[in-house]
């Protein structure tokens, strides 16, 4: 009887996960090994449930790696990956400077104060995600508030070009993910333990070496949470860079969105796709291995 | 238990019941954006009850990858010709039921014969607007930068680097559209606009790497309020579109002339064709949209708002004289002999394209 509930307990996140990303995952994947056709749907070829299992057998026969081969053959394609991981990786670290000290004063605001804070933070997203990032072009624009700002302060005399450069691109994505890295910081350091700041005082550090050494390694699941949070969907980004980047920003989401519309080659899309998957998913998961084991060591 | 379930289905059948008269007949339509006069919509709906939906895109790559993906839940369409002809190949449209469609004696014969390339017969679909792919600049900001002989009426103004190196400060949109910008490219240089020989198409390659630095923007819909504001000077841009941005510099009153020329080497004429999608969940709304549009008054009311031309002869009577007696609209027919046309890449030259596009805009 215990037995049957507790399988019955794994069975529904389980589910879900099938449903919501196995199932997603494998139709990608038969795309990906399929080839691109003028049709409607535009490739070829297509399950024949009618004819059973002839049909699934001639789906099977058709399946190539071509999509891959294509894209190993263009250096397009790893400079695209390349880039990506690039300005994820930068703006991760914007994200996490400026959201850090964000976290850090809510953590330490007076106890009343920190419901008011955290809704602050969770704010924005009471607006549409595209009206916020519409309102930067209005912000960054060449007549843009920023820029008369300036100028009413006499601190420029020409307009500053930052609309369609990389410097808009990055003000987007760490405006956007923000809050992404800012709660699981608050989270974790909300729940530590002053007296552990005070003894570290007590014992001599000067209050900087008390952040480094207790507050830091402490903040540390946080951080991590933080980072992946924001990292992972801006390697993938294609609507901040199209509507704040210029056409320069290269990004991978931006040569999907050429595959799959100008090419209308969702077979190669689709391989772009799992590639993309892939080299997240095995770095992320060697990591959180090596993160283990060294729980294990410690205990 | 089962008494529950049915008494629930049954207020269910009910609450469908009820809703289901309550629903009015709807045509859905997806066409370009800023693309019609918005008074034309509710005047269709006060017509025939019927209620518009009506959503807009900016490419027509947008457009082709949702009718390839099925099932778009849009009655009526706006592909431009060389799309067109391949979504009939796909199979994505059904054929015009023309008894159905009386206002087609107002078409005019010389662009159903043009249209008649993409859709033989002109059995799939109508002709929307027509115009062409030309500069659109910032009159006084050019002659500023580069003289009161400025070449703006020649593709050298875009595609000889000198000129564009001066451009750049006051900034520069080209179309993001590779199918209308490498014939032009191709026709500058002296080629056949419409090759789709890899070895000629690569022509163009150099000529745009070469003026990219200075291009703030690959941009299909943008330029008409960036011209029209004053943040960039020059745009490669659909006829109509220039127009409407001089349009709204005027209405602003912001001192900004904004011109539109059709460049002396020659311009891509291009067709955008209203027709039914083949799943099209109201097929007879759809063509009483399209009956609508092809009324010589509503065509015309049409034209007057966008500035471009349209397929219709009869609404040329309706025309104001600031669209039918201009040459940018209405090209007269020394123009028109420089007009030159294309027809779809395959598969294989298609991604030849895009991937020279790709490395031209990231300069890799």
């Amino acid at each position: 009887m215990g037995n049957t509930r507790r399988l019955f307990l794994i069975l529904v996140p389980y589910s879900w996960l099938l449903l919501l990303f196995l199932v997603p995952f494998a139709i990608v994947l038969k795309i990906s090994l399929s080839d691109s056709a003028l049709a409607i749907p535009p490739y070829t070829p297509t399950l024949d449930l009618s004819a059973g299992w002839a049909g699934i057998k001639a789906l099977f026969a058709d399946f190539d790696f071509e999509n891959y081969a294509w894209l190993a053959e263009d250096n397009l394609y790893w400079k695209a990956y390349l880039s990506s991981l690039w300005i994820a990786a930068l703006s991760t670290l914007l994200a996490l400077m400026v959201g850090f000290p964000i976290a850090y004063g809510m953590a330490r605001a007076p106890e009343e104060w920190r419901p008011t804070l955290m809704m602050l933070v969770i704010l924005p997203f009471w607006t549409s995600f595209l009206i916020r990032v519409y309102s930067w072009i209005g912000i960054l624009g060449q007549n843009g508030y920023l820029n008369q700002l300036l100028e009413w302060l006499g601190l420029i005399d020409e307009p500053l070009i930052i609309l369609n450069t990389p410097i808009a691109v990055y003000i987007g994505i760490v405006y956007t993910y923000l809050p992404f890295m800012v709660l699981p910081i608050y989270a974790t350091l909300e729940k530590l333990d002053a007296d552990l700041l005070e003894a570290a005082e007590d014992l001599g550090c000067s209050r900087f070496q008390a952040f480094w050494l207790v507050t830091f390694p402490l903040s540390r699941p946080g951080v991590i949470a933080g980072c992946f949070l924001v990292f992972i969907p801006v390697v993938g980004e294609f609507v901040i860079p199209s509507l704040l980047g210029g056409s320069k920003t290269l990004m991978i989401g931006k040569v999907l969105w050429d595959e799959f519309f100008a090419n209308r080659d969702w077979p190669v899309a689709s391989a772009v796709a799992v590639l993309l998957l892939l080299i997240l998913i095995i770095p992320i998961v060697l990591f959180q291995r090596q993160q283990q084991r060294q729980q294990e060591a410690e205990q | 238990m089962i008494r529950n379930t049915t008494k629930l289905l049954g207020a269910a059948t009910l609450a469908l019941s009820l809703a289901l008269p309550a629903l009015a007949e709807e045509v859905r339509v997806y066409n370009w954006s800023d693309y019609i006069d918005e008074e034309l919509l509710a005047k269709f709906e006060a017509e025939t009850g019927i209620k518009l939906i009506y959503d807009v895109f900016d490419s027509n790559e947008v457009l082709e990858t949702k009718l390839l993906a099925g099932s778009t839940g849009y009655d009526v369409v706006v592909p431009s010709g060389t799309f067109l002809q391949r979504q009939i190949s796909a199979g994505a449209f059904q054929k015009l039921d023309k008894t159905k469609l009386p206002n087609l004696k107002n078409m005019w014969a010389d662009i159903a014969e043009r249209t008649a390339v993409y859709d033989p017969g002109n059995d799939y679909s109508i002709n929307y607007m027509w115009g062409t792919t030309g500069i659109g600049y910032n009159v006084g900001k050019v002659a500023e930068v580069l003289g009161e002989d400025a070449p703006a009426n020649s593709l050298a103004l875009l595609f000889d680097p000198a000129n564009m190196e001066k451009l750049a400060a006051c900034g520069v949109h080209i179309l993001d559209a590779p199918t209308e910008v490498i014939p032009a490219v191709l026709r500058y240089l002296g080629e056949n606009p419409d090759s789709h020989d890899p070895d000629v198409l690569a022509k163009a390659e150099p000529i745009l790497k070469a003026i990219v630095p200075y291009v703030r923007k690959f941009h299909s819909s943008e330029y008409i309020n960036a011209l029209a504001n004053g943040e960039i000077c020059v745009a490669f841009g659909w006829s109509g579109d220039v127009l409407q941005a001089r349009d709204r510099a005027a209405e602003a009153d912001n001192g900004i002339e904004i011109a539109y020329s059709i460049p002396k080497e020659g311009a891509m004429l291009w067709f955008d064709q209203m027709a039914i999608t083949v799943d099209a969940p109201n097929p007879d709304g759809a063509h009483k949209f399209l009956n609508f549009i092809m009324d010589a008054e509503n065509a015309a009311a049409a034209s007057n708002y966008v500035y471009y031309a349209n397929g219709n002869l009869a609404s040329q009577e309706f025309l104001v004289e600031d669209v039918i007696a201009d040459t940018a609209i209405y090209p007269d027919a020394e123009t028109v002999k420089n007009l030159f046309s294309t027809t779809p890449y395959d598969q294989k030259v298609q991604k030849i394209v895009t991937r020279m596009w790709t490395a031209i805009k990231t300069g890799s």
